[in-house]
């Protein structure tokens, strides 16, 4: 029988494959790719939550992730335009380089 | 008596006039010429007007029961300090009111002069503009009445001397001759300052007239000359002869005389105005105003020693100057020597008692001697600015009006009988001097001036404008705005000579009091003494004709009187060495005084200010190192020690956004390790 922690699992596996991108790639669009893999996994939990929670049969659940994803492609189109610009005006995406606001 | 409010307005304005016209032309701009001459002539002639009303006012009022003289002063408080207070005044009384006449009417014909004279200078409005000044500081020295308020315009004179003789400033001997002048008049000026200031602290005033209080009044005057000082002098002599002192500056007498001949670099109308109707009028005015002081004595019988100083002091001057005249050859020069001997006459006359003789002549000498100045300026202007008379001749075909209008001034000056008012002022000083207790020798030197006048106005004429024209340039007659200002004065020296001839004597009462009578017999009262006068010019101008009107005379080569007594001539021609003599003494004195100061200032003090500045240098070096080594330092290493921990501060913040993530990452997980521990 799957149940929660099976799925509590997943997204915490999701989650963490996310974080170790974002904190290790060096290209921004990979950095992009692993936050949403973390948006993923909190959509994840959203879900399982939802369907084993009390009440399954109310569709909050899913409108909240619908409208999570819907958000999460509008946040995607301005990091990809961010990194745009980045990528114009240095010539690289490497998150090493981009550090003009150290102290 | 009439109502006299408006007096004094008229007094304040007459001076004012020509000062507000000379603050407009210094503050217009230069070039426009027609403005300044305008202003300056346009408030001439307005303060002649008003002078006018106020003499016709002073002459209708004539003189009251006891023979008194009209007199109205007006005195308001200048400023207080403590329970004394400082009063100046204005004062109307003859002896002005006929000054103020001739001295708007001359100074007003000398400006429209200069308009004819100075038309190519370039400096045509600054000239106008001093002139005015000049014009405002005798008017009001006229109108004083207080001693103080004629100081002040006293030394106003001075100044506009000063600018108007050094006028030509980029000729060096016009900026010597008018700091000659400044500092020679100066000198007497310390007398008067001195002689004023005892005044003050004797008396607590120095209005002339004060209902009874002023100085000259005979409470004041009372107690002046029972107050003894130094050698049993009484005070009032003591001060009248320090006043004296600044009148002689003033007025070029001997031995102060020097700067008046130098003051001929300046323009001629500057002459003209100096010697006649302003600057040398000063000094006798200045004695006659204070007259009752010079004759102050406890005894009226004994003529007071103020008066006797005046007296000598006039008669030398006289004498001395007519005989340096003499030998000169300068046209201007002649004529300032002239001067000078007049002024020892005004002054021998005032010695003698008489005011009215000496103002008489003063007057009288003002128009002659204006016209003979400005004679000799149409002449130099004629001959392209030719001053030595060697170089001239012949000139009475060439400016026929200038030769007669300057033969009308030479007449007066020399006293020709009857028609010239010269003849009837002189004939009055020699009448005095006669008859003087004291000595006869001033009547003798006075008589021995008057033949020697004749003689070098004679000489002059001759060199002038007879024989053959001896210089380079071809002479012209001058302009119409200079001839008729020379015929104006003409004939105000020959009508002048109207009101005070024995027969009529109206200038005498005028200024002394009492009636009027015409009497044509008192002419031939003192016919001895007249004849002997007329015998005495006609020698001066029969012996001028011999020595030098019988033969061409020429440039070079001795004159006619040194051929005869070379070395007296040379003497004279130097001016008796007076100048040398001052310049081997006195200056020589101030030049050691100098050196020695110098001296001084180099070593001693310069030495003082330099150790004084070597101490401040230490001083401050040791403030300076304390400063930097202690003070600075310290906080230095404050604000090092604060950026170093700043900046290892500001190394967390590296600008690595997958750092601070990674520390946010880190954050997160303790924090579920410690709420799982909980």
């Amino acid at each position: 029988m799957i149940g929660l922690p099976l799925f509590l699992i997943l997204s915490t596996m999701l989650f963490s494959l996310g974080l170790f991108a974002v904190l290790t790639r060096r290209s921004a669009i990979l950095l992009l790719i692993g936050v949403e893999l973390m948006l993923a996994a909190a959509n994840l939990n959203f879900i399982a939550f939802w369907r084993f929670g009390p009440n399954p049969a109310a569709m909050t659940g899913a409108l909240f992730v619908l409208f999570s994803i819907a958000v999460a492609a509008a946040e995607a189109a301005v990091g990809l335009s961010l990194i745009l610009v980045i990528y114009r005006h240095l010539r690289s995406t490497n998150p090493k380089e981009v550090n003009s606001l150290h102290g | 008596m009439a109502d006299s409010s408006w007096i004094p307005y008229l007094l304040c304005l007459i001076p004012l006039l020509p000062l507000a016209a000379a603050g407009v032309t210094a503050l217009s701009n230069p070039s426009h010429r027609r403005l300044a001459s305008g202003l300056t002539i346009g408030s001439l002639s307005i303060a002649f007007i008003l002078a006018l009303v106020l003499f016709i006012q002073v002459v209708g009022a004539g003189s009251g029961e006891g023979g008194e003289v009209f007199r109205r002063s007006f005195n308001f408080t200048w400023f207080e300090f403590g329970a004394s207070s400082l009063r100046l005044g204005l004062l109307l009384d003859p002896l002005n009111a006929g000054m103020l006449v001739m001295v708007s009417f001359v100074g007003l014909l000398i400006c429209i002069f200069s308009v004819g004279y100075m038309q190519e200078d370039a400096n045509f409005a600054r000239f106008f503009g001093f002139l005015a000044l000049f014009s405002f500081a005798m008017l009001g020295l006229l109108v004083a009445n207080s001693l103080l308020l004629l100081f002040i315009c006293w030394e106003l004179v001075g100044l506009a001397s000063y600018l108007l003789i050094g006028f030509w400033y980029q000729k060096p001997a016009a900026v010597a001759a008018s700091r000659k002048a400044f500092i020679t008049t100066r000198i007497g000026d310390l007398g008067l300052f001195l002689g004023m200031i005892w005044l003050y602290s004797e008396s607590g005033t120095l209005l002339f007239y004060d209902g009874g209080a002023g100085l000259l009044e005979a409470s004041t005057l009372a107690h002046l000359t029972t107050t003894l000082t130094v050698g049993g002098m009484a005070l009032s002599t003591a001060t009248a002869l320090l006043l004296f002192c600044g009148a002689a500056g003033k007025s070029g007498q001997f031995p102060l005389h020097v700067w008046l001949p130098d003051a001929m670099e300046g323009p001629t109308p500057v002459s003209a105005l100096i010697h006649a109707a302003t600057m040398v009028a000063a000094g006798v005015f200045l004695v006659a105003r204070a007259f009752p002081l010079f004759a102050a004595s406890t005894d009226p019988e004994v003529i007071s020693t103020a008066l006797q100083v005046v007296t000598w002091v006039g008669a030398v001057t006289a004498v001395f100057a007519a005989c340096i005249a003499v030998a000169q050859t300068d046209i201007k020069r002649i004529l300032a020597f002239s001067t000078i001997s007049q002024l020892g006459y005004m002054m021998l006359a005032l010695g003698l008692g008489g005011i009215s003789a000496g103002m008489f002549h003063l007057i009288a000498h003002a128009f002659f001697k204006a016209l003979l100045f400005l004679g000799a300026g149409s002449v130099i202007h004629g001959c392209h600015e030719v001053q030595d008379i060697r170089q001239m001749g012949g000139l009475r075909r060439k400016m026929p009006l200038t030769f007669a209008v300057y033969a009308v001034g030479m007449m007066a000056l020399s006293g020709f009988p009857f028609l010239f008012s010269g003849f009837w002022s002189k004939e009055e000083i020699l009448h005095l001097a006669q008859v003087w207790p004291v000595s006869s020798l001033p009547f003798y030197l006075a008589l021995f001036g008057a033949f020697l006048t004749a003689f070098y106005m004679t000489r002059q004429m001759i060199y002038v404008f007879f024989g053959n024209y001896r210089g380079s340039h071809s002479p012209h007659e001058s302009p119409r705005v200079m001839t008729v200002p020379l015929m104006l004065l003409a004939s105000g020296a020959v009508l002048l000579s109207l009101i005070a001839t024995p027969a009529w004597a109206w200038f005498h009462h005028f200024i002394q009091g009492g009636p009027t009578h015409f009497e044509l017999a008192a002419i031939f009262e003192g016919w001895g003494l007249m004849l002997l006068s007329i015998v005495l010019v006609g020698s001066g101008v029969g012996i001028g004709w011999w020595l030098y009107g019988r033969r061409a005379l020429t440039v070079v080569g001795a004159d006619a009187l040194e051929q005869k007594v070379p070395r007296l001539y040379q003497a004279l021609a130097q001016r008796l060495y007076i100048d040398e003599f001052y310049e081997a003494t006195v200056i020589r004195l101030q030049r050691l005084l100098a050196q020695v100061a110098e001296v001084l200032e180099r070593r001693v003090w310069a030495g003082a200010v330099t150790l004084v500045a070597a101490v401040c240098r230490g001083v401050s070096c040791l403030s300076r190192s304390i400063d930097r080594n202690f003070f600075n330092r310290g906080f230095d290493q404050g604000c090092t020690s604060l950026r170093g921990s700043g900046g290892r501060v500001a190394r967390w913040q590296n600008g690595d956004i997958q750092t601070y993530l990674g520390w946010v990452g880190s954050g997160v997980v303790l924090l579920l390790i410690f709420f799982a521990w909980l």
